[in-house]
């Protein structure tokens, strides 16, 4: 197996790098440690290069005027655009834009036409709202939210937890159980607008990661029509659970670009650093940290890219894509913590980015299905169907 | 943690100011009838914290009796966003004092 990358992919890794480094890093001077926002002319002036370097709008597919690119590069891609302080939840603050809702590409052209393409022209927002406070690890069996068919329309009851964008957003995409006796079989997703009577964003949920935060939502006699049911009814879940798989390879590559940041400056911080008269990277016992550092980094980043060769290839990654978060979000949580110890007192400062990283990778052992989660996911693939 | 901020409001003087630590967190000024004048943080790059920051806001509401009251936080931003979403809530626009924020999108709250 060769994970050479091709000489286009090498220019595009050194672009966006040098973007990255260049453009954006500077920026963070003056913004606060905990800021996810630019200005708006900064970000005009961002979303402007971006576009000049032919990458914006990255995970849109080509025939809806994203670039046309490969997993494989994209992963490349979103390794290098998070390496920077604000960079694991907003990484170049948004300027590459973004695929939005995947599930609206397999949509109506009705509803592609309500909101996919206001979405891709910037003119809408949406949310995705699976978790409940029931659970999110199991949505088969935790949505407890209700959607009863009423006429044209369905009425729907209940909530949703820790959502993000909600409060912004022009509508979401909202998973509710249509048949309670079907278990994953009796789940509907729909499209809802957010200036539907009884939609309610309860309020902000307060996290480790303060700027980028998420929402409490209920539903109070929501009437939907039915027009805006996103696939089948009783249907939803796989639509849920294709997200859920696809997802975790970018959500790996932000995790690794993290950790390469967090070793790039362990490593310049020994070379400078002298306690008892010499450097720290003399010490053995830095030596060994920056090593293991290391070893995470190369271990989640084989993973990550195996899963998105495989994804290229047209081939099942689902056990590829689960041990890939794993050991991302795993590895890049042990390389920050171990980059704070070499740093001292001031790691656990506001003046280094990497308290920050720190408080947002532990959100990442747990957001997109924990740890626990991929195990199992990767312990079905294994033992097949005995499970 | 209340959605809405419910400390005390103390009057803003250099003695009440002085005797604030420099932690992160929020802040709200009003005046004398407990109007909202502006929602504040002190974050990551406010020297001396909260006193710093009422510090400022001392220069710049000489005159007449100000209010002001605090809550250390380290989650200072979405509490800070929270609390203009809160504000927009209750009287549909933003505290004068936050007029520049209205350039970008402030969250809605159903609030009960």
């Amino acid at each position: 197996m060769d994970f050479a990358i091709t000489d286009e992919q090498r220019l595009i890794v050194e672009q966006v790098r040098r973007f990255v480094r260049e453009e954006v890093a500077p920026l963070e001077d003056k913004l606060d440690p905990d800021e996810s926002r630019l200005g708006a002319s900064d970000y005009a002036r961002l979303v402007s290069k971006v576009k000049d370097m032919g990458l914006h709008g990255l995970g849109v597919p080509p025939e809806y005027g994203g670039p046309d690119i490969d997993t494989v590069t994209m992963t490349l891609i979103a390794i290098e655009i998070s390496q920077h302080r604000a960079g694991l939840y907003s990484p170049c603050y948004g300027s590459f834009g973004g695929a939005g809702l995947a599930h609206l590409y397999e949509a109506s052209e009705d509803l592609k036409k309500r909101y996919l393409y206001p979405t891709l022209n910037g003119e809408k927002h949406g949310f995705f709202g699976l978790t409940e406070p029931s659970g999110g690890s199991d949505p088969a069996r935790a949505i407890q939210t209700r959607a009863v068919k009423d006429g044209d329309d369905w009425v729907i009851n209940g909530a949703k937890i820790f959502i993000s964008g909600a409060d912004k957003a022009e509508y979401g995409i909202v998973f509710a159980r249509t048949d309670a006796g079907k278990g994953r079989n009796g789940i509907t997703c729909f499209i809802v607008d957010t200036d539907t009577p009884g939609f309610h964003v309860r309020r902000v949920v307060h996290t480790l990661r303060s700027a980028y935060y998420a929402t409490e939502l209920q539903f109070e006699n929501m009437r939907v029509p039915s027009a805006n049911v996103l696939g089948e009814v009783n249907r939803g879940f796989a639509i849920a659970n294709d997200r859920l798989s696809r997802q975790r390879i970018p959500y790996a590559a932000s995790c690794i670009g993290i950790a390469i940041k967090a070793q790039e400056m362990c490593i310049e911080y020994a070379k400078l650093r002298e306690t008892f008269g010499a450097p720290l990277a003399t010490r053995q016992a830095v030596q060994w940290m920056v090593v293991d550092n290391e070893i995470d980094i190369r271990t989640a980043r084989w993973a990550t890219l195996d899963a998105a060769c495989k994804a290229d290839r047209g081939e099942p990654f689902r056990t590829e894509a689960a041990m890939a978060k794993l050991l991302s979000t795993e590895g890049a949580s042990r390389v920050v913590d171990r980059a704070i110890q070499i740093h001292g007192g001031y790691g656990v400062t506001k003046d280094l980015p990497l308290e920050r990283w720190y408080r947002e990778m532990r959100i990442r052992r747990i957001g997109e299905g924990p740890s626990e989660v991929q195990r199992l996911v990767m312990a079905r693939d294994l033992f097949g169907a005995s499970l | 943690m209340s959605v809405r901020m419910k400390k005390a409001w103390q009057e803003l003087t250099a003695a009440n100011v002085a005797a604030l630590g420099g932690e992160l967190g929020i802040y709200q000024i009003a005046d004398e009838k407990e109007h909202v004048l502006r929602i504040g943080f002190a974050g990551g790059r406010s020297l001396f914290g909260l006193r710093g920051e009422l510090l400022k806001a001392l220069e710049e509401y000489r005159g007449g009796r100000t209010l002001f009251r605090v809550e250390i936080n380290c989650q200072y931003m979405s509490r800070y966003e929270e609390l203009l979403m809160v504000h927009m809530a209750d009287y549909g626009s933003l505290p004068a004092g936050n007029a520049s924020e209205g350039n970008r999108k402030i969250g809605r709250l159903s609030i009960g």
